[in-house]
């Protein structure tokens, strides 16, 4: 048996969770180091996997083309009556959608330790915490049984809920609470979806005989599917799309959808850089990420009748969110808008169902997730040297600082979108792939007045904060010192990087997003001829 | 010569323990109660001690006559220590004022 | 061939990269971007020699594959390429982008001279020749759109290079928005030509359109994706509607605007129309010949009253972009991209000039304020002057040359299909160009200093900043181009290097005179003027006189005029202008565009956005809340509810135990012996109730 390596990936957080609450409280240098050197860790692990991943395999919906698979019975009860067996699965494995996502984890999780260090407040809770987290999110991109899926998506809640609420601003249990209920409110749904699920999809055991299942892979297989599973595809009835629609909203609160967005600027605004970090380039991917692993290859049939519906919120999120952007004086809030807008692209290109867009769509995530850490970091530089967020305080930064000034050039064209950084690429593929859909061609058509917008409001707040005539109450700020320059310059390297040779994440992802397009595809046909009242 | 049957040693006993049992009820002072708990053992052990000799039991009578004296030291050990603590916070061993175990 | 061009291309960026790292290390590191611009020119004229003199009409194309997705389930191959394609047109055009930016490099040394952010602008300028260089490689549109953007980056960083002004920042940040708009334009266009080819490269769209398979196989749609891209050329070549940005740009540093105006950003609409000439219909033609002509129109009739020497030569710009944007519509190619050459190099020479003058004026750029300059700086009035005869379209100079051919196409053209718009806007706005062009020479060079002060302190550039303006003067005689002083069609630019253009759009869909006879072609063959049909080559003989005599009297006109005007003092332009109060302030405010702007798009999406903004606060957010304060309303009242009834009925129930124990606590003493009496007479009376033993 191989090394476990998404078991160590997923856990070594909790290890050093562990260690770190054993250590003194006064020792916060080390607890500091430590929590560095775990994240380090899983960067290496990481990269390990990118290295020894097989781009040959698509994975998807076959058990047998994941790679870096662990299962084995976690929790086995023969005995009730009424129940049957309960059998839950401890199953692990990534894929092509998975594997950027992974290394996107680690890299953020990294950066953001690192933006950390100026945490001064109970030092040992909040790498306790900022730990959990880690492993919460890690957990949700690797595990393949849905049991499991709900638990680290759950896991990942808590901590998030005490980062905002203690380590946050003037607002922070508003915002903690909010982010709280909201997140839960999507989790009951995705926990009745699951249950309904659960008792529609059998599997066989070894013994012969078959049992429920929370095996993902399994329940995207109709063969598997009871007769008369309540969400089952043979079962006549709109459940099956009621369920898709509860499923949908559940994952759309984190993404955030509109209109289930209004979490997001409160919580960014109030959340310490490092969370909003994390929040913004690690949380809210798991929404779409969710989608396109349980809701797409699940409900394929479904999917297809509901596209132009998720263009069209798709199409929303973008200009909603651009144009919400363009009337922000908050600069975090800004930034939070602009996510959603930048979300909606992601939301789009899933919609074509096709290998451009939805390549687009997963690059836009692990893009996204970069560009918009590198926005949270910039802003948190001046939060941290003029105490205000606000754009009209502030003005003619970049006179003063001028290395400071070249990166963020860098993230707010690469937030436009301006080609030779890794933005474009996706963007681009989003429209060329929703374009080819053409239940949605006109929705593609108006999504695209969010590339004028986008770069409205994107070079409004560059021209408030960094441009015109110094503003003489910051006389005496300071450029990056080398804490900033070890967590903007990586970042930078990966924009510039991947906009020049997107192939380097495109190879990644390739044959698992060819084997999703084709299996929804084919899956869809099977469906339509399995279920003939439709 | 009387012939000393069982019921003389009962009768004996009974008043061993009747005395035994005014002394626990009446005397105020914890050390004279004690006195009269020593008094209802002795006169358990007369009873024992009986019943062994006229009854067919072999030696159990006196064995567990035997361990009841033990106990009874022992307990008579505990007891004064109970007192003389209770003497140590109270200064007093009145058993009609000892009564915090009301509430 | 492929490694030279290679070379050009990316030594601008290896001089960018390397200057704005070690800029604030090495003070004298512009320096190596100089070398690195000189070693760019060198390689383009070495590439535009070979290739013109020994490749003649080959192209020469190189790519390779930058992103594959394979085999696709339902696209098929998806595979994006980058690649280089040297033509005529790319060779020629790139020697001059880089010989314009090579001279704006030297120009700057002094100019830019004691600026804190030295080094950073020559990086800038080699990032701008970089991506300029890679539109005119390229040999696939999507690549074109990819350094399209890159010119739109750089024109940003540029014009907002002195950011500390907000007007600066203001322009950098108008221009790259207005550009976005007709980029968006062009990226839909762009979007689909790939739904409909899957493929990016012009070669393999020129075929697919050529063999009849047209966008939703409809000509309608063939007409919409040329307008589409055209939208793009709209804005980065600063045509009417989009021509805002354009005028705001002279907030940059002045060589810069030289770069912008003459070879790089706006040359680069005209070099894709160029590029993509052949899948027009008539239709799109038509339209873009008509943005060309408003384009042509409206910028000179504003230049006419413009006081900013900047300003003035912007407008022009815009005014002689619409040209070639016209002459492309009216089919008139080769003169089209003959007048890009040529205007570059007057029309940077108009600019290094201004820039020597408000360099030598301590930057004063109102051409009120000046006057008398000719004396104080004699070799930038001459090549000023010579430059400005070129744009007026006077003979022996190149502009002579080209202008006059592009107004001859569109009198061939109005005499093919009836459209006299065209020639009539034409030679008005020659006229137009020879007046407001004097009128600045003569404000600027002539008559008496109106600012004593700073005339006295006005001198003659330094070397180097002279040097590049001899130079691109002496590139506006008719003698690089052709021998013959009237006739552009005898010279080697036309007959032998720019050829004309390969139609592949379906005949149904093209002019009449644009649908080639085999027999004419086959004799004749396919030089320049040539072109097309038999038809058309006619009308363009038969027109090219008459154009060159209308356009001489029209310019003479024009400066005239302006002579009249401003240097005689014939007629008082003051009362003139008292009496046209109303046209007057029409042209002094720009046709109120700005304002138009302004008030609609701008403040719209702006005010839209506020809206949206406090929608979402109120609205969606307050639906959120009121979910929330409803649920904690609405658990307030169960709270009560539990407290009341609930936790009553508790409440009660241990009262009652309470109670009860209040009766028995009285046995309760305490007292070890009360228990044993109660002990004693419960044994007693249990004795009595079971007696039985």
């Amino acid at each position: 048996m191989q090394l476990p390596i998404l078991s160590l990936i997923t856990f070594l957080p909790i290890f050093g969770m562990i260690i770190i609450l054993a250590l003194p409280k006064a020792q916060t240098k080390v607890i500091k180091s430590f929590t560095l050197l775990i994240t380090g860790i899983q960067v290496i692990l990481a990269i390990f996997i990118m290295a020894n991943y097989n781009y040959a395999l698509g994975g998807i919906f076959e058990e047998a083309t994941f790679q870096f698979i662990e299962k084995w019975r976690w929790i086995d009860i023969d005995g009730f009556s009424w129940l049957g067996k309960f059998k839950v699965d401890y199953f692990l494995g990534i894929d092509g959608i998975s594997a950027p996502l992974v290394l996107l984890t680690a890299i953020v999780t990294f950066i953001a330790t690192i933006s950390s260090w100026t945490i001064n407040k109970s030092i040992k809770g909040y790498f306790a915490l900022f730990l959990l987290l880690d492993t919460g999110m890690m957990g949700v991109f690797v595990s393949l049984d849905f049991f499991l899926f709900f638990i680290f998506w759950e896991v990942m809640l808590l901590p998030m809920y005490f980062l905002i609420g203690v380590w946050g601003g003037p607002r922070r249990e508003y915002a903690a609470i909010k982010f709280f209920i909201y997140t839960f409110l999507g989790s009951i749904f995705i926990l009745i979806v699951m249950i309904g699920l659960y008792f529609s999809t059998t599997e066989i055991l070894a013994d012969g005989t078959r049992a429920f299942t929370f095996n993902l892979l399994a329940m995207m297989d109709p063969n598997n599917a009871t007769e008369t599973g309540i969400l089952s595809p043979l079962n006549p009835s709109n459940l099956r799309l009621i369920a898709y629609i509860a499923l949908f909203a559940g994952f759309a609160v984190k993404i955030p959808m509109f209109p289930f967005h209004t979490w997001l600027p409160d919580a960014h605004v109030e959340a310490p850089t490092a969370i909003s970090v994390i929040l913004a380039g690690i949380l809210l991917k798991m929404g779409t990420y969710g989608i396109l692993r349980v809701s797409f290859p699940i409900f394929p049939e479904i999917t297809q009748q509901l596209i132009w519906y998720i263009a069209l919120f798709g199409m929303i999120n973008i200009i909603y969110g651009a144009l919400c952007a363009m009337a922000q004086r908050d600069f975090k809030k800004l930034i939070a808008y602009s996510s959603v807008s930048h979300m909606g692209y992601v939301l789009l290109g899933m919609a074509s169902l096709n290998t451009l867009g939805v390549s687009g769509a997963v690059f836009q995530m692990f893009n996204h997730g970069i560009i918009t850490s590198m926005l949270f970091l910039i802003v948190g530089v001046i939060y941290d040297r003029t105490h205000t967020r606000m754009l009209d305080e502030l003005g003619g930064l970049g006179v003063k600082m001028p290395a400071y000034m070249g990166f963020v050039t860098v993230a707010f064209f690469a937030a436009i979108g301006l080609p030779g950084l890794s933005g474009f690429i996706s963007e681009a593929f989003v429209f060329l792939g929703a374009f080819g859909e053409p239940l949605i061609r006109v929705i593609t058509v108006i999504s695209t007045l969010g590339i004028i917008l986008g770069a409205g409001y994107m070079l409004w707040a560059l021209q408030r904060v960094y441009l015109g005539k110094f503003n003489e109450k910051w006389e005496g700020i300071r450029d990056l010192d080398l804490r900033e320059y070890a967590m903007l310059a990586p970042l930078t390297i990966i924009v510039i990087f991947l906009g020049v040779y997107p192939s380097a994440m495109l190879d990644l992802m390739n044959t698992s997003v060819n084997t999703m397009v084709q299996f929804m595809h084919d899956v869809q046909v099977h469906y339509s001829s399995l279920v003939s009242f439709k | 010569m009387l012939n000393v049957g069982l019921t003389h040693f009962l009768v004996i006993s009974v008043t061993l323990f009747s005395f035994g049992m005014y002394g626990v009820i009446t005397r105020k002072n914890a050390v004279m109660v004690l006195m009269g708990v020593e008094l209802i053992l002795n006169s358990a052990n007369i009873n024992f001690i009986a019943f062994a000799k006229f009854g067919n039991y072999g030696l159990q009578g006196q064995i567990i006559a035997l361990f009841v004296i033990v106990l009874a030291a022992a307990e008579a050990a505990i007891a004064l220590a109970i007192v003389i603590n209770i003497y140590k916070t109270i200064t007093n061993i009145n058993v009609d004022e000892i009564d915090s175990l009301r509430d | 061939m492929i490694n030279i061009a290679i070379a050009v291309l990316f030594l601008p960026l290896i001089g960018f990269v390397v200057t704005v790292f070690l800029g604030s290390k090495i003070k004298q590191i512009y320096f190596f971007e100089n070398i690195i611009m000189f070693l760019s020119l060198a390689g383009a004229i070495i590439l535009a020699f070979f290739k013109l003199s020994s490749f003649g009409d080959t192209t020469i194309s190189s790519e390779f594959v930058w992103i594959d997705l394979g085999n696709t389930p339902l696209m098929g191959d998806i595979k994006i390429t980058l690649g280089i394609m040297l033509d005529n047109i790319a060779v020629m055009m790139i020697v001059v982008v880089m010989l314009i930016s090579f001279l704006v490099h030297i120009f700057s040394i002094e100019y830019m001279r004691g600026d804190p952010r030295y080094n950073r602008y020559f990086a800038y300028l080699g990032l701008f020749t970089f991506s300029m260089s890679g539109i005119v490689f390229t040999h696939n549109i999507l690549m074109m759109y990819i350094f399209w953007e890159l010119v739109g980056l750089s024109s940003y960083l540029l014009i907002g290079f002195w950011f500390e002004k907000k007007s600066a920042s203001d322009a950098a940040k108008k221009a790259f928005i207005v550009n976005r708009i007709g980029d968006v334009g062009m990226f839909i266009g762009i979007m689909m030509l790939y739904n409909a080819y899957h493929t990016f490269t012009f070669d393999e769209i020129f075929y697919q359109i050529s063999i009849g398979n047209l966008p939703f196989n409809s000509e309608f749609w063939l007409t919409v994706t040329g307008l589409l891209i055209f939208a793009g050329a709209i804005g980065k070549s600063a045509q009417v509607p989009l021509h805002v940005w354009l005028p705001d740009a002279m907030e940059g540093p002045t060589p810069v605007s030289a770069l912008i105006h003459a070879a790089t950003m706006v040359a680069a609409g005209v070099y894709l129309i160029v590029r993509i000439f052949g899948i027009f219909t008539a239709d799109a033609m038509l339209i873009i010949a008509l943005i060309g002509a408003l384009s042509a129109l409206i910028p000179a009739t504003i230049a006419l009253t413009q006081n900013d020497i900047k300003k003035v030569l912007a407008y022009s710009t815009i005014s002689q972009l619409g040209y070639m944007i016209m002459a492309l519509g009216v089919g008139a190619y080769t003169f089209a991209f003959f007048h890009l050459i040529t205007h570059a190099f007057f029309k940077a020479c108009l600019f290094l000039g201004s820039g020597s003058v408000i360099h030598g004026m301590h930057n004063e750029q109102d051409i009120q304020k000046m006057g008398g300059l000719r004396k104080k700086m004699p070799l930038t009035y001459y090549t000023f002057l010579i430059a400005s005869l070129a744009i007026s379209g006077i003979p022996l100079t190149s502009g002579f040359l080209s202008k006059d051919g592009i107004l001859a196409g569109t009198f061939a053209f109005a005499n093919l299909t009836g459209h006299w718009l065209f020639p009539i806007v034409g030679f008005f706005v020659a006229m137009l160009t020879a007046f407001y062009m004097f009128r600045v020479i003569i404000l600027t060079f002539h008559g008496e200093p109106k600012n004593r002060e700073k005339y006295e302190h006005a001198h003659e550039s330094k070397f180097v900043m002279v040097m590049p303006l001899v130079l691109l003067a002496g590139l506006s005689f008719f003698f690089w181009y052709t021998p013959n002083p009237v006739n552009p069609n005898d010279g080697w630019v036309l007959s032998e290097w720019i050829k004309a253009p390969e139609l592949y759009t379906p005949e149904s869909t093209r002019y009449d005179f644009m649908i080639p006879d085999e027999e004419y072609i086959s004799h004749i063959g396919t030089s320049s003027e040539m072109m097309y049909s038999e038809k058309y080559a006619e009308a363009l003989h038969a027109a090219h006189y008459p154009a060159m005599i209308l356009s001489l009297l029209m310019a003479g006109l024009g400066i005239l005029t302006a002579f009249l005007f401003y240097q005689w003092k014939k007629i008082s332009v003051d009362k003139l202008a008292e009496r046209f109060k109303a046209l007057y302030n029409w042209s002094l405010n720009k046709w109120h565009f700005d304002e138009l702007y302004d008030a609609t798009v701008v403040a719209g999406t702006v005010g839209f956005s506020r809206l949206l903004g406090a929608f979402d606060l109120k609205v969606i957010d307050g639906i959120v809340d009121g979910a929330a304060s409803v649920t904690r309303g609405f658990s307030s009242f169960i709270g009560k509810f539990d407290n009341i009834v609930v936790d009553g009925l508790v409440n009660f129930m241990a009262y009652l135990s309470g109670f009860i124990g209040l009766i028995f606590r009285r046995f309760q003493t305490g007292k070890v012996q009360t228990y044993l009496i109660f002990v004693l007479i419960s044994i007693v009376l249990l004795l009595f109730l079971f007696k039985s033993f």
